[in-house]
């Protein structure tokens, strides 16, 4: 079935350069996605343990403070290029967006542009400062780079918003006219889609970090370093958890009105039924839903918060302005799983430990569900992308542009894209096995990790008095 | 002045502090390539990680500034650009990835054979990152990206001006990471390293004095709107150019690396806006004017606001930082 989808996806007349700019797009923005994830959520976690560190005089927060930051180095630098790539991919692979939308959608990236300045500075600041800054004002810098990670996820996030409810602009006699960047900027859904990816993100990045600790306690290594490890990225991602379907429900409202087609890919509904059921799995054969667990009404009042409302059938919908429906449903789906899984665990985990004063991080089965849940946030948060990038099809921007027309003619993508998975795959390769030394390292009680490459260590008294991590 | 030129000037000075600031980075990449073996190197590896560790990812977001400034405010240079220029940018991209990437990696890698692997591909990407962005600049200055962006993907920029303003922007930056760099170990009290960094920073400022004063024939040939620019409006600041490379390099000479320094950024600076005054009023040279490719009047307004939130909000803890990297404490590592 994504065979069927992949050959709707390419029609004869589409350029050369959009089928493989598309899957260029995809590939770098979905590794780029769990970067920005951490350089949006990591600094307030950094920041919650440098503070119980500093303020509590809590040594082994502050260990884990002065870990993270070298963590964060280490990611916020192949982040930081790998969002670079994005910002060229805007011109090399869509000269048709931007060319005609360049001034309507800009503004957003150009303020992002400022939060990622902000963000760069003050982790120059913070990183290096250890040791060199008054304790308190050095805890300090941590602020503005937290603050920027959220300003720069509701710019970046208010593009792709407007992408699907375009806002801003008028089309007279095929000319953009009547630009008005910050209406563009502040489209409709712009507010419920940043909270979305906001959310997204602190799982994303909570799950994965109590994750690596979940495994470090399945090893035996059982000690407060841990505990609080895990305990405090677990702790924002179960806030992130519990909020999230709450988010998710507000953002998913009007989709009937606003993207019909997207709605009826995300509900597989073929048909427009009163009241729509919910259908979980099923595929698309031929216009028809198969293999699908039907839950009656539901699909109404989920979609519609309606006990009678209809979704609006596929089958209402010219094919040309379909998306491909598989992918969307199946990625929408996916999100939705893994997005009430989590929720319901982290509500387990605290529902025990208050009422029933019963820590489930004594209990192996648990730690062996957090060590997955990272990579389960991962998951969901690329299904998430896909299903409302996928969905949208075959629109960039919904109901003006085609992809097609956004696309430039560039019949030797395939090979950009080839390299691009070379590069991107080195890339994790390295990073994975710096960090994995990294812990090795720590784990052996060394606490500077000295480059390699560098001078032996000289003059012993270089190092007295001094509080480097 | 009329509001695009405005924007126009505010994209182009975040280009020259990035030739300035973000060249320095990158030129510090030749020093780390030629500074030899694992044990001979290794304290001027370290320098390098300890003097631009802190600033290079501040400095490399003026490209990414400079790209939405472009986009947003003359979207459909910004889009012919991009079409014609897609390869040299690529592999401008491919030395920005690398380079990040493997100075990132390096620092904490576990072993000497890895860091070697990633300091190759921090240092050799840090050279092919600036020539690729300066034949990218020399493409546009010689008239070479025509409006529509149908430009041939090769000869527009293998031609001699992109080659050769490749080869000067490569110069420039490792000249100017020279200064920095000197001046950075003279204040550690590094000595012998300080001396060593100063030799071979006269080196390559004479090498890159003799590559500019030589491109001037050919590019002069190549590029006239471009030429007649640059010997007419822009005389002063070429002028100055040459002047400030030249009072760096004495100063260098008398052992004063932090006025070399400052020096050197006139230098370059002065030479990076004689470019933009020489094609004034062109965006892209013979084919497009920066009014005519002006966006939407509210879209350039409110650019420049983002200009004036960045002088508000960017410069002053960019200063800080910029202050903090020279104070004393730091200067330990």
């Amino acid at each position: 079935m994504i065979v069927h989808d992949a050959l709707l996806l390419v029609s004869a007349g589409d350029p050369a350069g959009l089928l493989p700019a598309r899957q260029q797009m995809a590939f770098t923005l979905g590794w780029h996605i769990i970067l920005a994830s951490f350089g949006v959520a990591f600094p307030a976690m950094i920041f919650v343990a440098h503070w119980r560190g500093v303020m509590r005089h809590d040594a082994t927060a502050l260990v884990l403070a002065q870990r993270w930051a070298k963590v964060s180095a280490v990611l916020f630098a192949i982040g930081a290029v790998s969002g670079t790539v994005l910002s060229f991919e805007m011109g090399l692979l869509w000269p048709g967006l931007m060319g005609t939308f360049g001034d309507v959608l800009g503004l957003p990236f150009a303020l992002e542009g400022l939060s990622f300045f902000v963000e760069a500075i003050f982790l120059g600041i913070y990183l290096y400062g250890w040791g060199r800054m008054p304790p308190r004002r050095h805890l300090l810098m941590v602020v503005p780079m937290a603050v920027a990670g959220v300003v720069g996820t509701f710019c970046v996030v208010s593009v792709n918003a407007w992408m699907n409810t375009p806002a801003g602009f008028r089309i007279v006699h095929g000319e953009v006219t009547d630009v008005d960047p910050w209406a563009a900027m502040f489209n409709p859904i712009a507010g419920w889609q940043f909270a979305h990816m906001w959310l997204a993100a602190y799982m994303l990045v909570g799950f994965s970090i109590a994750g690596v600790y979940a495994v470090g306690m399945l090893r035996g290594r059982r000690d407060a370093h841990h505990r609080l490890g895990f305990l405090l990225p677990f702790s924002f991602a179960s806030a992130a958890a519990l909020v999230q379907p709450v988010v998710g429900h507000l953002l998913g409202g009007g989709l009937g009105d606003r993207q019909p087609a997207k709605l009826a890919a995300f509900e597989l509904a073929t048909t427009t039924e009163s009241p729509s059921p919910l259908r979980i799995g099923g595929v698309l054969v031929d216009g028809e839903a198969r293999w699908a667990l039907d839950i009656p009404v539901l699909g109404s009042l989920i979609a519609q918060n309606s006990l009678t409302a209809p979704v609006r059938g596929l089958d209402t919908i010219p094919l040309q302005d379909q998306p491909p429906v598989n992918i969307t449903h199946w990625a929408f789906q996916t999100m939705i799983g893994i997005g009430t899984l989590l929720a319901l665990t982290v509500v387990v985990y605290w529902a025990l430990r208050w009422w029933a004063k019963h820590d489930l991080l004594d209990r192996t089965w648990f730690l062996r569900f957090c060590a997955v849940s990272g990579p389960l946030a991962v998951v969901a948060v690329e299904a998430g992308w896909i299903a409302t990038e996928v969905g949208r099809q075959p629109w960039v921007v919904y109901d003006v542009m085609r992809t097609a027309e956004a696309a430039g003619d560039y019949p030797s993508l395939w090979w950009l894209l080839a390299t691009t998975v070379v590069v991107y795959t080195g890339l994790t390769v390295g990073a994975v096995l710096v960090l994995r030394s990294m812990a090795r390292r720590w784990r052996r009680g060394e606490r500077d990790l000295p480059s390699p490459y560098g001078p032996r260590p000289s003059l012993p008294h270089e190092d007295n008095g001094r509080d480097t991590p | 002045m009329t509001v695009e030129l405005a924007v126009a000037m505010a994209l182009f000075l975040g280009l020259v502090v990035y030739a300035v600031f973000g060249g320095a980075d990158f030129g510090a990449g030749f020093y780390d390539l030629t500074a030899g073996g694992a044990a001979r190197g290794a304290e001027l590896r370290t320098a390098i990680d300890h003097s631009i560790g802190p600033v290079w990812e501040a400095n490399h977001v003026w490209l990414i500034y400079v790209l939405v400034m472009w986009w947003t405010g003359f979207p459909t240079a910004f889009a012919a650009a991009m079409s014609t220029l897609i390869l040299p940018l690529l592999l401008a991209l491919l030395g920005i990835v690398l380079r990040g990437a493997g100075f990132a990696f390096r620092k904490y890698a576990p072993t000497l054979s890895q860091a070697r692997v990633y300091g190759a591909l921090f240092a050799g990407s840090s050279l092919i990152a600036p020539f690729f962005l300066g034949a990218a600049a020399g493409a546009i200055a010689s008239g070479r990206v025509p409006a529509d962006g149908q430009g041939d993907r090769w000869s527009s920029w293998l031609n001699p001006t992109s080659l050769l303003a490749g080869v000067i922007t490569v110069a420039c930056c490792a000249f100017l990471a020279g200064t920095f760099l000197t001046a950075d170990t003279t204040r550690a009290g590094h000595e012998a390293l300080a001396a060593q960094l100063r030799r071979r920073t006269l080196v390559v400022g004479a090498v890159t004095g003799v590559l500019v004063l030589g491109s001037l024939v050919p590019i002069a040939r190549d590029a006239p709107t471009l030429a007649d620019g640059l010997t007419g409006r822009a005389a002063p600041l070429i002028i100055t150019s040459i002047l400030g490379g030249m009072v760096a390099l004495v100063l260098l000479l008398r052992r004063r690396p932090a006025a070399a320094r400052v020096s050197a950024v006139i230098a370059v600076a002065s030479v990076v806006v004689g470019w933009g005054v020489a094609q004034y009023p062109w965006l892209l040279v013979d084919e497009v004017t920066i009014t005519e490719a002006a966006g939407a009047p509210a879209t350039l307004r409110a650019l420049l606001l983002v200009a004036v939130l960045a002088g508000v909000i960017v410069l002053p803890p960019l200063v800080y930082l910029f202050r903090l990297t020279q104070s004393v404490q730091w200067a330990r590592d």
